[in-house]
């Protein structure tokens, strides 16, 4: 695993960001952009997805687009309960993914579902299991990201 | 909203990664035993409809040295939250920002802007350059850092049983 980024790298990484081209062969114009071979292009974009500075390489789906449901919830677990608690939350394959924070409200998850009902469903599921209250707080509007890893 | 199951296909063919090889595309259509030609048009289509927001490269923060991220929230008048919301967005540095309801009276916060950075400090500023973006229309705010990943799971296309 390499541990530097060349500026090269760098300046690659934030240009993978953007999006690909929907042609034959879309990473052509980066080529030419970078002064590099389409192939160096893609070997680096490889390298830097091997070596972990890209999770991903792809295209990305807008979840809800896709059929299901989701929804950001909140607990407020006491201290000497969180393991417990955790381990129950956890189990349900609804919980997407999960967050501990720094707050009275201390775990965060994601909830995927087919539906919305299953969203409420699992929530009280959870309710019940923990005798702890679930927060809901659904997605209303979602804004427009411009956001790029300075790379 | 239900998938062509050619689009479907796609979908599950494409959520783990495109192949990082000169023409990607024309080894996804092999896969799928669609031409090259089909596949950039339905990816053309599903990119018109929304289920495809862009395609490129997810950057790992953590790897990157943003090993910090807060989750800051703000309780913003709501007569301009959603244009306030698009601002906030919009600045380089926040990767998600959603509108969600508050849960009073215990969470009086309804914007959400998440926010990475190499520590804490370098959060806490750019929380204070968000604070002044929303300056008298934002009553309260806070900010909550990530402690700890309890659970990661991709959020992946469940295959349909046949």
């Amino acid at each position: 695993m390499s541990d530097t980024l060349s500026k090269l790298d760098r300046r690659l990484i934030n240009r993978l960001q953007d999006d690909l081209p929907l042609t034959s062969r879309p990473f052509a114009e980066i080529a030419e952009d970078f002064g590099l071979e389409e192939q160096e292009v893609v070997d680096l974009a490889r390298r830097l997805r091997d070596d972990g500075y890209l999770t991903r390489f792809g295209p990305f789906f807008d979840a809800e687009a896709l059929g299901g449901a989701f929804c950001l919830c909140a607990m407020a677990v006491p201290e000497d309960r969180f393991e417990e608690v955790l381990t129950k939350v956890n189990a349900h394959a609804e919980v997407a993914h999960n967050y501990e924070r720094d707050h009275r409200l201390n775990m965060w998850f994601v909830l995927a579902t087919e539906s919305q009902k299953d969203i409420a469903d699992t929530a009280a599921v959870i309710e019940q299991e923990t005798g702890l209250q679930v927060l809901l707080f659904p997605k209303e509007r979602e804004f427009f990201i411009g956001f790029r890893v300075n790379a | 909203m239900t998938l062509h199951p050619k689009d479907r296909a796609i979908v599950e063919a494409t959520q783990a990664g495109l192949p990082l090889v000169q023409a990607p595309f024309e080894v996804i259509a092999e896969t799928l035993g669609m031409s090259e030609a089909e596949l950039l048009e339905r990816l053309a289509r599903l990119k018109e409809q929304g289920v495809i927001r862009r395609i490129g490269a997810a950057p790992n923060h953590y790897r990157l040295g943003l090993s910090s991220n807060g989750m800051t929230v703000w309780d913003v008048d709501d007569a301009v939250v959603d244009e306030l919301g698009e601002r906030v967005g919009a600045l380089p540095f926040v990767t998600h920002s959603y509108r969600r309801p508050r849960a009073l009276p215990d969470w009086p916060y309804n914007l959400f802007a998440m926010v990475h950075g190499a520590d804490r400090d370098e959060v806490h500023a750019k929380r204070a350059d968000i604070a002044d973006l929303l300056g008298d229309a934002c009553r309260s705010s806070d900010i909550l850092f990530s402690t700890r990943i309890l659970k990661k799971t991709g959020m992946r296309l469940r295959r349909k049983e046949r």
